[in-house]
């Protein structure tokens, strides 16, 4: 078999291999079961729930575990303007890089605090080693906050009826503490043992071999890296992210590296299983997330593997494939593999450079983030799933004449609002943002000439791929979009903002709702959801609702451009 | 939201101290047994030192060439073309490497001119090229230099690095090492 299709079987063998015996781990650590490792965690949470002033035992329903959310999101607000925006003479700046202007700070503090990490400056020339400390904090706490809120909706789906759900506290330090930081600190520790740097010396000034004088750029890297990877973060030390060859070095830590991006999101299907007792319907989610995933994943590999048509044409040879903006340590399959796995899951952090790949797979990166919950980013790609299963209960049980229930309680009108609420907030989001932009630049080409760095199709997809990355959470880029300026600083920020909070206001407070209600028992009457048969409902709903609203921005964009060359 | 403002701010203050400060101090404690202590591989020669991992521009004909890069192998600000796969400005530009490289290369046929040879990487930094890439060079370099064909693929083949346990990932071979190896070679 090819060595570079080998890679990407043995990448996806092995986040199976150590995300299901996770989800036992994490069910275990919200339900508050004993684990191997709560002699050294019990002490450390003590800490936090001392000197936090909360009590981890109290329970909350579902307005005070959205409230207390949001509060702590605010402090985050605040706190990172003021750091982003006063780096300069701040400490730990040995480069004496500058601090953020307000519009740049806006954005790249709503992008860490709502999970996105899309950046809009180069680490290396724009952030003081303090600044990539502070958002590397963001990094653990907004996965952390996610996680929570998963947790809190697997307690909501429990055969019971109450309001009393678990506590905010307890589930946000939980995440933090027993399973990030310590996943967190075994991949820091093989990256810093394979050439990832971690030091605070600033940059290195070295001749070359043929005689140039070169500045290498260095810094705490390895621990940075090991949580962006983790918390479906993505937001890279370095500008070009783990395409960096001190980011990722080798082939080795970029397995490590992929495998980090779904290991959480696949291991949370699991803890719902674990937390439930229903791992048949684990498996279904799991299926029908795989199937989607799959789809986007093989024709992506295929294209990159061929190579780019307009190359083809010079009369060169591709035998690694499309190369523009990857690496030769990784190949194209790799690099294929990681695109798909990073838009799927709100990650965002990149091995190669999307704006050049091939016009499908950008199309392909871009579903992955317009259905964005084909495993999703951590926690909350389970609770934009929640939303497609809430809306398949309702159409199956419309199409069969049954009142519509799901694990025994009643879905009413209510619930039914806002979940299409938050099913149209996506596509809303992403239409209008690329609508008004494509107006301004249409209108004036210019003077918004700075925007776009390819013409045609291609500049257009670059817009609707940033408001996509935008509000899916998700934080990669095409890159050659001049996005460092007011108008995308802040209606990116905006987008974010609203495409964080709403889509987990909305999943939490159906949850809350909902296990308020009576439960009913199941009856021959009962809609099965643990079957094939949902799974594939789930899935043509996803398709419906999510991909075709798309379709027509699609084909204005990479389905053009790849006719254009075929 | 007066009972949850306080503890919002001490929690995160604590997470600072504990995310930002005592997980990155372990990191680094770790980092101290690493060679060179966590700051970057490097390789020292005739008194100079190179990061084995960070690219370098090559471009005199008496070294192998390393990939095109959209930011001149800057390692202070790293980056990638952007350039779309059917952006005029950037197909015009790999065909003026491809006609660079056939100047510079009498005797290679375009068809054997492998993509990466003429395509920027996505950091701007890549040390490495295919084994292919570096072949085809091998003739340029063993008239430059006055050194036999064979030698010289004798050294490009002690310096192709093989895919991971034999059989995950890429065949790629590092151009510093290879030129370092080169000079070496009287």
């Amino acid at each position: 078999m090819n060595t570079e299709i080998a890679g990407i079987f043995i990448m996806f063998i092995l986040v199976m291999a150590f995300a299901i015996p996770l989800g036992k781990y994490i069910g275990k650590v919200y339900s508050n079961e004993k684990t191997w490792a709560d002699g050294l965690f019990n002490p450390i949470d003590k800490i936090f729930y001392k000197l936090g002033g909360v009590n981890p035992l109290k329970e909350m329903n579902w307005k005070q575990h959205l409230l207390a959310l949001l509060t702590m999101n605010l402090v985050w607000f605040l706190f990172s303007m003021f750091v982003l925006m006063n780096m300069s003479w701040l400490p730990l700046n040995p480069d004496n890089n500058p601090s953020m202007s307000a519009d740049l700070a806006f954005n790249t503090t709503i992008s860490f605090i709502s999970n996105t990490n899309l950046q809009h400056y180069s680490g290396e020339t724009a952030m003081s080693y303090f600044g990539q400390l502070t958002v590397m904090l963001f990094q653990f706490i907004s996965a952390g906050c996610g996680m929570a809120m998963a947790a809190f909706v697997f307690f909501a789906m429990k055969e019971k009826t109450t309001d009393k759900l678990g506590n905010y506290y307890f589930f946000f330090i939980r995440s933090c503490t027993r399973i990030l930081l310590p996943l967190a600190l075994i991949a820091a520790i093989l990256f810093a043992f394979n050439g990832v740097p971690m030091t605070f010396k600033g940059k290195d000034t070295i001749t070359s071999l043929q005689g140039d004088t070169v500045q290498v750029s260095r810094g705490p890297v390895a621990g940075f890296v090991a949580i962006k990877q983790l918390g479906t973060n993505g937001g890279g030390f370095f500008g070009p992210n783990s395409a960096h060859p001190l980011e990722n070095p080798s082939y080795f830590t970029n397995i490590i590296q992929t495998i980090y991006i779904l290991l959480i999101p696949v291991a949370l299907i699991f803890t719902m299983g674990y937390i439930l007792k229903r791992r048949k319907l684990a498996w279904v989610i799991f299926g029908v997330m795989l199937t989607g995933f799959l789809l986007l994943l093989i024709p992506t590999i295929i294209n990159e593997m061929n190579g780019n048509m307009a190359i083809t044409k010079m009369g060169i040879t591709q035998p690694m494939g499309s190369m523009e903006g990857k690496e030769v340590r990784f190949g194209s399959g790799a690099s294929a593999y990681w695109v798909v796995n990073t838009t799927c899951t709100s990650n965002g952090s990149v091995n190669a450079m999307h704006d050049s790949l091939t016009p499908l797979s950008g199309m392909f990166a871009m579903l992955g983030m317009m259905v964005n919950s084909l495993f999703g980013g951590v926690g909350v790609g389970f609770l934009n799933f929640y939303i497609f299963i809430i809306l398949a209960v309702f159409i199956s049980g419309l199409m069969v004449g049954r009142t519509p229930e799901f694990l025994g309680k009643k879905i009413e009108a209510r619930e039914m609002k806002i979940a299409m609420i938050i099913a149209l907030l996506h596509p809303l989001l992403i239409l209008t943002g690329t609508a008004i932009s494509s107006y301004l630049y249409a209108h004036n080409p210019t003077a918004y000439a700075s925007w776009l760095s390819n013409p045609g199709y291609h500049g257009f997809s670059e817009m609707l791929y940033e408001y996509t990355s935008s509000s899916a959470n998700n934080g990669s880029g095409f890159g050659g979009l001049g996005n460092n300026v007011p108008f995308w600083n802040i209606s990116c920020g905006i987008v974010m903002l609203l495409a964080r909070y709403l889509p987990i206001i909305g999943p939490v407070a159906i949850a809350g709702i909902l296990a308020n209600k009576k439960y009913i028992p199941e009856s021959a009457g009962t809609l099965k959801t643990d079957t094939g048969t949902f799974g594939l409902m789930v899935f043509a709903v996803i398709v419906i609702v999510a991909a075709l609203s798309f379709f027509p921005a699609l084909a204005l964009g990479p389905i053009a451009e790849h006719f254009s060359i075929h | 939201m007066k009972e949850n403002i306080f503890p919002a701010i001490k929690i995160t203050f604590i997470a600072l101290l504990f995310f930002s400060g005592i997980y990155t101090l372990i990191v680094l404690g770790i980092a101290q047994f690493v060679p060179n202590k966590g700051e970057g591989t490097v390789i020292k020669e005739n008194g100079k030192t190179y990061y084995s991992n960070v690219g370098q521009k090559f471009t005199d004909d008496k070294y192998f060439w390393s990939r095109p890069s959209a930011v001149d192998y800057n390692a202070a600000s790293a980056g990638a073309s952007n350039k779309g796969p059917t952006n005029p400005e950037y197909l015009a530009q790999v065909q003026a490497r491809i006609d660079t490289f056939l100047k510079h290369n009498p005797g290679v046929k375009k068809e054997d001119i492998p993509s990466d040879l003429v395509t920027a990487s996505g950091s701007g930094l890549d040390p490495h090229i295919s084994v292919q890439a570096a072949d085809i060079q091998i003739d340029r370099i063993a008239k430059i230099r006055g050194i036999a064909a064979a030698n010289i693929k004798q050294l490009v083949l002690s310096n192709t690095e093989r895919p991971l346990l034999g059989f995950l990932g890429t065949e790629r071979i590092n151009v510093l090492k290879l030129n370092l190896a080169l000079d070496n070679l009287k």
